[in-house]
């Protein structure tokens, strides 16, 4: 039988040899299209509040167009960004900020103090570690134009990290009259002084978005390096192009319709390596962790025993390979609920996660948890390839140590709202869904909202777990990289043990551009400052 | 005949109602909280929960409804729960697409099709006909987006002589213009012509059997004339109806069309409200869509005393 998606790699593979051939471009589009660098993003831009809408497509749009206070480099430091200085008082209750001079708003209004007052007010009701620091904040004022202060109840070690992280709310930096701005209320002015202005006049949602050069952006004088250094602007234009259909941006990227593609799925990936004038290389050494969420409220995943049979049987290859097939590079087994290859990561306690799959341990688990044959509800969002491949696998793996599966096939809006129900699976809650973190937000537990477990205030599925809560309590309140990482594993094993959630796999994407473009870094997010295009 | 289209006109409104009351309520009852996709995967549900309450998502449905049909009553489809743009703006950003897509399709498939089945009729029985009727059948069972993706292929990739994706407005050039719409408008006529050319050799083929074709034939008419001004002209009713039907066919295929070539239309801003559940822009091109429909089809019937003096209204 002839799949839609077979037909899309017949296509854009016959297309590719095609296209090897010399004189590609087409003539109009390459004359005076060197300033205009064209980018075919993950998803539609339908809104562009970062603080109220925090999907990933707005984070990546805002960094084009906020600044922030601090940025994260490579190796996951802050580093100043808009702040020229800070200094915290001995006892670490009080920070004071200064920021550089020369900062500029698109409307060409400074940058003062009391703006980043506003704004880091708005962001800290949305942000889990802003949450934090409200928490134990005395206050956050202005002390001048260019200096403001936090004082704390107590000391909070993460606090240029929650200022600096990559991870959606970024704390981005808006003039007052906005960030005044409810936050859970669209902002309807987008302003910022980030190196690109939007170009709301140009913008349509669901087809595409534009960041024009900001002339006033006042670049720091180092090296790029991530959200941090130096972002200088090389083009004059960024015009998002919204293309919901993958073999379409494939054939629009070979064709140089646009330059780059942020996320061409594994399917067309052998099409686009084969062409000559296009690069292809992993977009986020960070990835992404696929997650096997399970419902703590209600049997028989109530019962830590029936959860632990899930981890016994799960086999992480299996759902790797559904998502990226043949493309071996792309995924890592992992025995962790963190970010493989960071700092921080940690295996402890992830044994149940190795090795020969044990599926009669796991039907010999359940029976003692009592499950007796009741229907399991897995909800799987089928417009979302990643979901849609872990749906096929878990109904599997869930049949083979003798569950009896409802699967539930559905989109992902409906997903979106079915997971916040916590009634019985049979009066419209579920047993199981599936999701994906970026990798990103798993480097440790500052943002990781998925590893709480603090019941009803947990994330879906509603994991009650103190001990767990406890460890993260000890990495936010680490002294040194020692403990931090002491921290982390115990949090780790804490949790495997108790089986909060089942993680399918640490699994990367590719991203593509032609090859007339250069400084295309391998990043969370794509920059694009310091992008060139010839 | 003036007393006609003011009725007819004034009939649309209770259709117009139905169509909002059955589109707000499946809304309404369908799964799904856009409030979930704003507030993001890694939200918590206090902040999905507060986001449905600044949306107003969590008042009852009769209050919703009537707040909706109030603003719609004064010509105000309200505003994008995601965009926070209104409707009708981005309604007016997406229809000029759309609607060239549709007029390109609709000519190219009756300057084609009714020749077609025309010639086909008159051939009836030959090779020729044989050809047209295997036509429309592979036009009726190839699906849109693999018409779209093989021309794609030949002609944009491989022939270079259009672009693969997206669309430029008429005021930039007439050239530019019809340069995007001609792949998209022969994927999505494809379809449509077989539709309209087996309709009209079916009809052709009843009307050249009529005492008035053979009296035209004594008379000594040529073959043309006979085919084009008498058999033609006699076919032609329901040979418009179905092209007015075929409108219905045209707004559900541009759907696809859109996504596959990348245009930015009403079909794709159709697709991204309905997963996103962006309840004002779906109400809002429903309605948009129902009205089209309900317009063409009056036009349809009015056309009718154009082909046929014995209708009158």
């Amino acid at each position: 039988m002839l799949h839609r998606r077979s037909l899309l790699t017949l296509a854009a593979g016959t297309a590719g040899g095609v296209l090897s051939l010399p004189a590609l471009g087409r003539p109009a589009l390459a004359q005076g299209a060197a300033r205009t660098l064209r980018f075919v993003p993950q998803a539609n831009l339908a809104n562009f509040d970062p603080i109220w809408g925090t999907q990933y497509v707005v984070r990546n749009a805002g960094m084009l167009v906020w600044d922030t206070l601090y940025g994260v480099d490579s190796k996951f430091e802050p580093r100043r960004q808009m702040v020229e200085s800070e200094e915290v008082s001995s006892d670490g209750l009080v920070w004071t900020f200064k920021l550089r001079p020369g900062l500029k708003f698109h409307d060409n209004s400074p940058v003062l103090a009391k703006d980043v007052v506003a704004s880091l007010n708005r962001w800290a009701v949305r942000d889990p570690m802003g949450q934090m620091i409200r928490a134990i904040q005395n206050e956050l004022v202005a002390v001048d134009d260019a200096t403001f202060r936090w004082s704390l109840k107590q000391p909070y070690s993460k606090m240029l990290l929650a200022l600096a992280k990559t991870n959606s709310p970024c704390s981005f930096i808006m003039p007052e009259r906005i960030a005044k701005t409810d936050p859970f209320t669209q902002i309807t002015e987008f302003v910022g002084s980030g190196p690109f202005r939007f170009v709301r006049d140009e913008w349509i949602p669901g087809a595409r978005a534009v960041f024009a050069k900001f002339d006033g952006y006042v670049s720091r004088d180092e090296k790029p390096d991530w959200m941090s250094g130096g972002k200088r602007v090389m083009v004059d234009r960024v015009e998002w192009v919204v293309m919901p259909d993958p073999a379409t941006a494939a054939a629009a990227l070979q064709n140089g319709e646009v330059d780059w593609w942020e996320n061409p799925i594994s399917d067309l990936v052998p099409v686009l390596k084969s062409n000559r004038n296009l690069n292809v290389d992993i977009a986020d050494p960070l990835g992404n962790i696929g997650t096997f969420r399970m419902n703590h409220l209600h049997k028989p995943f109530n019962d830590r025993r029936a959860r632990r049979a899930v981890l016994m049987a799960m086999s992480q290859e299996d759902y790797m390979r559904a998502l990226v097939g043949d493309e071996a590079d792309l995924y890592k087994l992992l025995p962790s609920f963190f970010t493989p290859g960071t700092p921080l990561y940690t295996e402890e306690g992830g044994d149940i996660l190795k090795g020969k799959r044990d599926y009669d341990g796991a039907k010999r688990l359940l029976k003692e948890a009592g499950y007796a044959g009741e229907p399991i509800t897995l909800v799987v969002a089928q417009d979302q390839a990643i979901t849609k491949a872990f749906g096929d696998v878990s109904a599997d793996l869930l049949k083979r140590i003798g569950m009896n599966v409802d699967f539930v096939a559905t989109d992902w809006g409906t997903v979106g709202s079915r997971r916040a129900s916590k009634a019985p699976p049979s009066q419209g809650g579920w047993h199981i869904f599936h999701s994906w973190h970026a990798g990103a937000d798993c480097v440790n537990p500052a943002s990781y909202t998925a590893m709480r477990t603090n019941g009803d205030q947990a994330w879906f599925g509603w994991p009650n777990n103190s001990a767990v809560e406890a460890a993260r309590d000890k990495w936010f309140a680490a002294p040194d990289l020692a403990a931090e990482r002491a921290a982390m594993a115990e949090m780790n094993r804490l949790a495997m043990e108790d089986a909060i959630w089942g993680p399918t796999g640490f699994f990367m994407s590719y991203q593509a551009w032609r090859k007339n473009v250069d400084g295309v870094v391998k990043a969370p997010i794509p920059f694009f400052w310091n992008v060139t295009k010839s | 005949m003036f007393a006609y289209i003011i009725r007819r006109v004034l009939a649309t409104i209770p259709v117009m109602v139905v169509v909002a009351l059955f589109v707000f309520s499946l809304l309404y009852l369908a799964p799904g909280d856009p409030a979930a996709v704003i507030a993001g995967d890694q939200a918590t549900p206090a902040d999905v929960e507060r986001i449905r309450a600044s949306l107003g998502l969590d008042r009852p449905f009769v209050v919703r409804f009537s707040e909706w049909a109030w603003h719609i009553i004064r010509g105000d489809l309200g505003i994008s729960i995601f965009t926070n743009l209104p409707v009708s703006r981005m309604i007016a950003q997406r229809i000029e697409p759309t609607l060239s897509l549709m007029v390109v399709t609709l000519v190219l498939a009756v300057v084609i099709a009714v020749p077609m089945g025309v010639v086909a009729a008159w051939k009836a029985g030959s090779w020729i006909d044989r050809a047209v009727m295997a036509f429309a059948v592979l036009g009726f069972s190839v699906p849109v987006f693999v018409v779209g993706y093989v021309l794609a292929y030949y002609f944009a990739l491989g022939l270079d002589w259009f672009p693969v994706q997206g669309y430029t407005p008429l005021s930039q050039g007439f050239g530019p213009w019809l340069s995007n719409l001609v792949l998209p408008a022969v994927a999505l006529s494809s379809a449509y012509i077989a539709l309209i050319a087996r309709i009209t050799r079916a009809t052709m083929l009843e009307v050249l059997q009529q005492d008035y074709i053979r009296t035209a034939r004594a008379k000594g008419a040529g073959q043309r004339t006979i085919l084009f001004l008498h058999a033609l002209k006699n076919a032609a009713v329901p040979i418009v109806t179905v092209i007015g039907i075929g409108i219905a066919l045209l707004i559900g295929g541009a759907v696809i069309t859109e996504s596959v070539f990348a245009i930015p239309g009403l079909g794709r801003l159709t697709i991204d409200a309905i997963l996103r559940r962006d309840y004002p822009v779906i109400q809002g091109v429903v309605l948009l869509f129902s009205f089209v429909y309900v317009l063409v089809n009056l036009l349809i019937d009015l056309s009718y005393t154009l082909f046929d003096p014995r209708i009158r209204y």
